[in-house]
């Protein structure tokens, strides 16, 4: 059993389909991001799901799906700044990575074109 | 050559019957062409096992599913190829989790009275292998001799 289900939590769907409890997420959060499967929240927690896999925040709460295998989906809450502070700051850093990809894919590009002229002048 | 390979076996929720019958008849085929083979399963699932199998004469390895989650994900261990047993939207989900953890081939083995829709809503990279069996082992256990290992 997951530290999860001895925590303070809310349920706001019950065992549903994944893709019910997603549409869920992305329609009841204020801030939506999604993480892959695997993504650690709490102590021991590795969210399992179908990518892209949908985290909420609304207010200081965090919104995420718990999956288990005989019950079938949940979209649970629990009020916790830290673990939502971590999601922001890990969307961060996909964003500055992508950026760092598309001056590097950008500089590539630059280097690439080259006329006929330029390639017969040898 | 399978010798020195791994082989994983997810089961999903225990309660369709073909389920505990086509994962230790496939622990034996594979250990039989010289997999290492480890399969996991929730608390119950490992019961079942365990109850069948006193001795642990076709499964030697049993391990928690989502202790072995939080293994792979932490690159603590892997396998070169993954049987993960679904029969609702929930197992399916954990065979896309599977899918991308974990960098074994992987085949979502799909079973149930729902099995064709079930197999239709898969869109993440695994090899199929489909059958409406829930009582019956047999369909399944055709389509599963069929793999090529």
């Amino acid at each position: 059993m997951s530290c999860i289900e001895q925590m303070k939590y809310k349920l706001y769907l019950e065992r549903t389909s994944f893709k019910e409890a997603r549409e869920y997420i992305e329609k009841n959060s204020e801030e939506v991001y999604y993480v892959d499967p695997g993504y650690k929240i709490f102590k021991d927690y590795y969210i399992i799901g179908v990518p892209p896999v949908a985290m909420g925040v609304r207010g200081g709460e965090m919104l995420f799906t718990y999956v288990k295998p005989c019950h079938g989906t949940f979209v649970m809450g629990i009020d916790s700044e830290e673990e939502i502070a971590r999601l922001r700051e890990n969307e961060e850093k996909k964003i500055k990575k992508s950026l760092k990809g598309g001056v590097r894919d950008k500089a590539e590009a630059k280097a690439a074109p080259m006329s006929f002229s330029e390639m017969y002048r040898n | 050559m399978s010798e020195g390979k791994s082989a994983l076996l997810v089961m999903g929720c225990p309660e369709v019957p073909v389920q505990m019958s086509m994962v230790i008849y496939l622990t034996h085929k594979l250990k039989k062409a010289g997999w290492d083979v480890t399969v996991a399963g929730t608390n119950a699932a490992v019961k079942l096992l365990k109850v069948a199998d006193p001795e642990s004469y076709y499964v030697q390895k049993m391990v928690d599913l989502d202790r072995l989650i939080a293994d792979v994900v932490e690159k603590k261990i892997d396998f070169d190829i993954c049987f993960a047993f679904m029969h609702s939207d929930a197992g399916m989900t954990y065979g896309a989790t599977f899918s991308a953890i974990s960098k074994a081939r992987l085949f979502a083995v799909v079973f149930g009275k729902n099995a064709e829709a079930l197999g239709e809503s898969i869109d993440y990279p695994a090899e199929k292998i489909v059958a409406v069996a829930a009582h019956n082992p047999a369909p399944l256990k055709v389509k599963i001799d069929k793999v090529a290992l």
